[in-house]
């Protein structure tokens, strides 16, 4: 909503020396949030004054149409001027910036030559005067508003403060001068003037001024009509009005419907314009039949549907009812015979209408927030006069008037809530001054009071709008600060201190935190491999997505992670190492529709537990990528390019954060290496899978070649129990090496599990030092090399003791995997 | 043995002549003196101080000696021995140190070399600045509470007291998440009901159905509008809201909780200030400006979320008693704290995951 304090003055008294400041200030304190402030005084500066056009003569011979103007300024010889704009006529009246005038951009005006002339000036535009975003052209004023040599300032508007201010869902009064007019009183105090008082109402002689029937009224509740006929169909809409049009954002169109516009904004209540020689019949209110067809203002012919609430006349529908009307009735430039309507509309219909037919419009989004039922007789009265006045044509005597309001039920309230709410004591004579400042009506019984809520106030339902309104329209500055003493709590839960205690150990591994989007496409995961029927193809699909290459909700944190690398890459990073922890979207199976749920009480238990069993399954997961150089290279030497485990290790870094055990095994799963993939378990759940991914993924994901990554699903990884200390023993140890020979194909992990399994409770620790194949050893065998670290808790280990578990740890491995003593 | 032990013959073998003592100690001296360095110092010891060292071969002699000369013979040899024994300890110890000392200097390193031989990492700044927000409400006695990004419209609207035909509802720029999925794609249009969760909201609306007052909760957590992104808008941010839900909570509570919260996030001088504003769930509601002393262009209020009283008609949906409890509710960005607190500029460079960007924060941000 964007208007000039000059309007608002003419209806509220404000501080004669008030600034943009200060008006922000003003309206920021009563809740209107100001979204813009332009101070047009200060924007064009030197001479601006206006001009009568007395010749035109088009240049030939140029690229674009020239003309060359010779203009009344007020001297005693008219200005030669340069102009580019075609939208005016010799006699016209516009305005001129004169050689010395700066306009906004720090454009300022000099006598030049161009295009073989001397141009002595400019023709305006709004645009260029900074005064509206109009681009048709410059500015052609109404004959007779001013005469050349005037101050042109005024005229535009200039000089003036426009504000623009962000109208919140539950101020739809605020749409309007009216309102804003009433909040800046309560804001600073001065005297208010209700346009809607101003008004001279029509008496009427008890006749219809058109024959209407509203066959719904909860749809409507008020339709009001005036006429008036005879109107000069070529009148000018006067210059003011335009001016005021124009800063609100408003094309000017023609005087009739200006005016409607001009009503609009000054008391909130939209309106239509009916070119009364197009109309046959009755107009008829009623919801539209299925198959209906409406061609509105914008030119779209729209399907309507049954929930639509139109006006139809005698040929079929005319009007989407408080939205937009249709071009079959509109006035146009023959229209003689005007009918002004103005209705009050019910706001969730209008709102889904403007849903339904994605046509939000200045009409519209009044009527949604909500607008006074009981203006609509002043509203029409000021529009008929109004057009009396600037295009002739003569008022109707009848008045059509339907009229079914239901008024405002009144609300009971303690005078103590606002203070109990606020926890600041508001004395009661306060609380009914503001609430009789608002409008209400109130009936003081004791402490109880029963308050009418003004017509204009559809927010006003319960005691706590009530309370908002003293808490505001008092100050919030006024409450105090106080912190609430909570209950003690018991911290951070298990599973928020795992998942704080993981992102720091990676970070401290050496991986850089990455927040990516979940957004992916099915390419992304055919890029990965994934086989069809794996559940990671099973994905969610937005309606709206960004973009509609991704328009499904990540299974896996590795699309968007590799996306994130090769953006580094990119960037001319060469040694990167990323990591994430968020969730994944895994929905059991196609998404079914959820019921709708009222806002009268929660759902029960029962539906709630429902709700929760369709939505989709939202595991959080880590993963970690790195490509490059896993330790780099430096003084002391070559670096370590990352290799498949590093990956792994990177899962036993979660692992070892969040207190659990980590086996792996061999594994073949996408996006990874057949050959250098590691499944990931704790007990016998596999949580994840790390290794070098496969060299046709990083060829089709444009990753270098042996890029490595992990994935783990930290939900299906349990919460440790209490660790549990360990008893320290300070004998000597004894150390034995073993090398074995196994088959080439035995997983060190088996071996190892094997040797400790083998060694029994004397075992403090068995380390792979050496793995080694070679010719002695035979085809398809290789030897493992192992340290083995025993120690006793109560004695000195005897030489034997050590030996014979030493040779009960290669028993089993022997016995389970063929393993022999090297050597032996 | 050079002499027989004769008692009656008292002659004086040279060796233990005084003057051969003291030209024994006084060779050694110089020799010491000489030895350049522990090498040649060890090669001396035995020479001076060996068996065939003129001291030994003097002891020897003693036991030629009449009985009575033998006291005083012993008493001397020792002096000798035991001075030559010094000088030699004296000498070892002084090389011995000038050695350490030579090593020492020899073992000299550039220290200014650099010593990253590991990567750095980092976690994401906003990962830190939630984590400090939230573990300032832990410390009032608040718990942390968490939910699902993809929630059913019912908790992220309808229980926040907007309908499906409220306004503020259409100004949400929701994503919608669609019937069926990748394998049913013929639902593509309709509407589950399902969306992305347009704030931490729908967190707060699950535990008042889920809990019984006292309710003193944050809600940090990753939220989705539909913004096309820019230096100044991601459809991808994260927030922290709080909830508070007792009996006999006022506004003064409000203000006097978010006094604290930014004074914890800002420094002492911190403070809010409270502008009206409209939001569906709350009633009265504002808008927090913070007093920011730090700010890049000097001292100044900056807008830093919404909050309110908890509208009665969201604690009735969500099965509280208005009648008997009361709370407020508030929510910020935290994307919007890094761009004031740590002068970031450009929220593109939060969402890209360029790893010069997390590391540059070090570890709290």
């Amino acid at each position: 909503m964007r208007v000039s304090l000059s309007w608002l003055r003419e209806h509220v008294d404000l501080p004669a020396g008030l600034d943009g400041d200060g008006l922000e200030k003003a309206l920021v304190k009563v809740g209107l949030e100001v979204e813009e402030l332009h101070d047009a005084g200060a924007s064009v500066s030197g001479p601006l004054v206006v001009g009568r056009v007395e010749s035109i003569e088009e240049l030939q011979g140029l690229k674009k149409p020239i003309r060359y103007c010779l203009v009344d300024v007020g001297n005693e010889q008219p200005q030669g001027i340069i102009c580019g704009a075609r939208n005016f006529a010799e006699g016209d009246l516009v305005v001129v910036a004169l050689p010395g005038a700066v306009l906004p951009g720090d454009f300022t005006i000099s006598a030049r030559k161009t295009y073989g002339r001397v141009s002595n000036g400019m023709i305006c535009s709004g645009e260029e005067l900074g005064v509206s975003d109009d681009h048709d052209g410059i500015i052609v004023l109404s004959p007779d508003s001013a005469k050349p040599g005037d101050e042109a300032r005024p005229i535009v508007g200039l000089g003036d403060i426009v504000v623009e201010i962000n109208v919140t869902p539950d101020r739809g009064y605020c749409f309007s001068v009216r309102g804003i007019a009433r909040e800046l009183s309560h804001s600073l105090g001065g005297a208010y003037r209700d346009p809607v008082a101003a008004v001279v109402p029509i008496e009427g002689d008890g006749s219809d001024a058109y024959p209407i029937e509203v066959l719904d009224s909860i749809a409507c509740d008020r339709f009001t009509a005036v006429a008036v006929r005879g109107v000069d169909p070529a009148a000018p809409t006067p210059q003011w009005m335009k001016q005021r049009l124009a800063t609100a954002g408003i094309r000017t169109i023609s005087l009739p419907v200006d005016i409607t516009n001009y009503v609009m904004i000054e008391m909130g209540q939209p309106m239509h314009a009916w070119d009364l020689g197009q109309l046959t019949g009755p107009l008829v209110v009623r919801r539209a039949e299925a198959g209906e067809k409406l061609t509105t203002l914008d030119g779209v012919n729209r399907v309507l549907d049954p929930e639509d609430i139109v006006i139809a006349d005698g040929a079929g529908v005319v009007s989407l009812a408080a939205v937009m009307g249709g071009t079959t009735t509109e006035v146009s430039p023959a229209t003689v015979d005007v009918l002004f309507e103005a209705a009050h509309w019910d706001p969730r219909s209008v709102a889904r209408t403007i849903r339904r037919h994605k046509l939000p419009s200045e009409a519209g989004k009044r009527y949604e927030r909500g607008v006074d039922p009981q203006i609509t007789a002043a509203a029409c009265a000021r529009a008929a006069a109004l057009l009396a006045e600037h295009g002739g044509g003569t008022v109707s005597t009848g008045v059509t008037d339907v009229y079914a309001v239901v008024p405002p039920a009144s609300i009971t309230m303690s005078v103590r809530r606002p203070s109990q709410l606020a926890g600041v004591e508001y004395a009661p004579e306060r609380v009914l001054e503001i609430l009789a400042m608002i409008g209400t009506q109130v009936v003081a019984d004791g402490d109880r009071l029963t308050v009418t809520p003004p017509s204009w106030r559809h927010d006003l339902n319960d005691p706590a709008d009530l309370a908002e309104e003293v808490l505001r329209l008092d100050g919030y500055d006024r409450i105090p600060s106080v912190l609430p003493i909570a209950p003690p709590g018991r911290g951070l839960t298990a599973l928020q201190r795992r998942r704080r205690t993981i992102g720091r150990a990676l970070a401290d591994a050496g991986y850089v935190e990455a927040l990516c989007w979940p957004f992916v496409g099915t390419p992304a995961l055919d890029a990965l491999r994934v086989p069809d029927g794996d559940p990671r193809r099973e994905a969610l699909l937005l309606r709206n997505p960004l973009s509609d290459e991704e328009p499904a909700l990540r299974t896996t944190l590795l699309p968007p992670l590799f996306a994130a690398l090769r953006r580094n890459l990119g960037r001319g990073l060469k040694d990167v190492a990323l990591f994430e922890i968020g969730p994944v979207f895994l929905p059991a199976g196609p998404l079914p529709v959820f019921p709708a749920a009222g806002v009268d009480g929660p759902p029960s238990d029962e539906e709630r537990a429902g709700i929760d069993a369709n939505l989709p399954h939202q595991p959080w997961h880590v993963a970690t990528v790195i490509a490059g150089e896993a330790d780099p290279a430096g003084w002391w030497g070559g670096g370590r390019a990352a290799d498949w485990a590093d990956a792994v290790e990177s899962a036993r870094t979660v692992a070892a954060a969040a207190g659990v055990t980590l086996t792996v095994r061999a594994a073949n799963y996408a996006p990874w290496h057949p050959g250098r993939c590691a499944a990931l378990l704790v007990g016998d759940v596999v949580v994840g899978h790390a290794g070098e991914l496969h060299p046709a993924v990083c060829a089709d994901l444009d990753l270098p070649r042996r890029t490595v990554a992990m994935e783990l699903d930290l939900d299906a990884v349990p919460l440790p129990g209490v660790s549990i200390a360990p008893r320290l023993s300070n004998f000597p140890t004894a150390l034995i090496d073993v090398a074995l020979v196994v088959d080439a194909a035995t997983p060190a992990g088996e071996v190892e599990a094997a040797l400790a399994e083998g060694a029994g409770p004397l075992l403090e620790s068995v380390r792979l030092f050496d793995v080694y194949a070679g010719q002695q050893l035979g085809e398809g065998r290789k030897s493992l090399a192992y340290k083995l670290t025993f120690r006793a808790p109560d004695r000195t280990l005897t030489g034997e003791e050590a030996l014979a578990a030493r040779d009960a740890a290669v028993a089993v491995a022997a016995d389970r995997l063929g393993a022999v003593l090297r050597g032996a | 043995m050079t002499y027989r032990n004769d008692p009656y013959d008292p002659k004086q073998p040279a060796l233990l002549d005084q003057s051969a003592l003291d030209d024994a100690v006084a060779g050694a001296d110089k020799a010491f003196a000489d030895a350049g360095d522990l090498d040649a110092l060890a090669a001396l010891k035995h020479q001076h101080l060996g068996d065939k060292a003129p001291v030994s071969l003097a002891r020897r002699e003693i036991g030629s000696l009449p009985p009575a000369a033998k006291a005083d013979a012993g008493k001397r040899v020792n002096l000798a021995r035991v001075a030559i024994q010094a000088a030699f300890d004296a000498r070892l110890a002084v090389l011995t140190a000038e050695r350490e000392e030579r090593v020492l200097v020899e073992e000299t390193v550039d220290v200014t070399l650099p010593t990253t031989r590991r990567p750095a990492g980092a976690q994401h700044p906003l990962t830190k600045i939630t984590e400090r927000a939230s573990d300032l409400f832990v410390s009032m006695g608040y718990e942390v509470a968490e939910g699902p990004e993809v929630e059913w419209e019912w908790y992220n609207f309808d229980a926040l007291n907007m309908h499906p035909d409220h306004p503020a509802r259409s100004m949400m720029d929701t994503f919608f998440v669609a019937a069926g999925s990748t394998s049913d794609r013929s639902q593509a249009q309709i509407d589950s009901r399902v969306v992305l969760r347009t704030h931490t909201s729908p967190v707060q609306a699950r535990t008042m159905t889920t809990r019984k007052p006292p309710i003193y909760i944050v809600c940090p957590g990753r939220t989705y509008r539909t913004d096309e992104l820019d230096a100044t808008h991601t459809p991808v941010f994260q927030q922290i809201e709080g909830l508070v839900v007792d009996k006999g909570i006022t506004m003064g509570h409000l203000k006097g909780t978010l006094d604290k919260f930014v004074k914890g996030m800002f420094g002492e001088q911190a403070r809010t200030r409270l502008r009206p504003a409209y939001f569906p769930f709350v009633e009265p509601g504002a808008e927090i400006d913070v007093w920011f002393p730090q700010h890049r262009d000097g001292p100044r209020w900056v807008e830093w979320g919404g909050c309110g009283m908890v509208n009665p008609r969201v604690l009735r949906a969500c099965g509280i008693d208005p009648e008997e409890y009361s709370g407020f509710a508030f929510g910020m960005g935290i994307e919007r704290a890094l761009m004031f607190r740590n002068e970031a500029s450009d929220m593109r460079d939060m969402v890209e995951g360029d790893v010069r960007y997390a590391r540059a924060f070090g570890w709290e941000a």
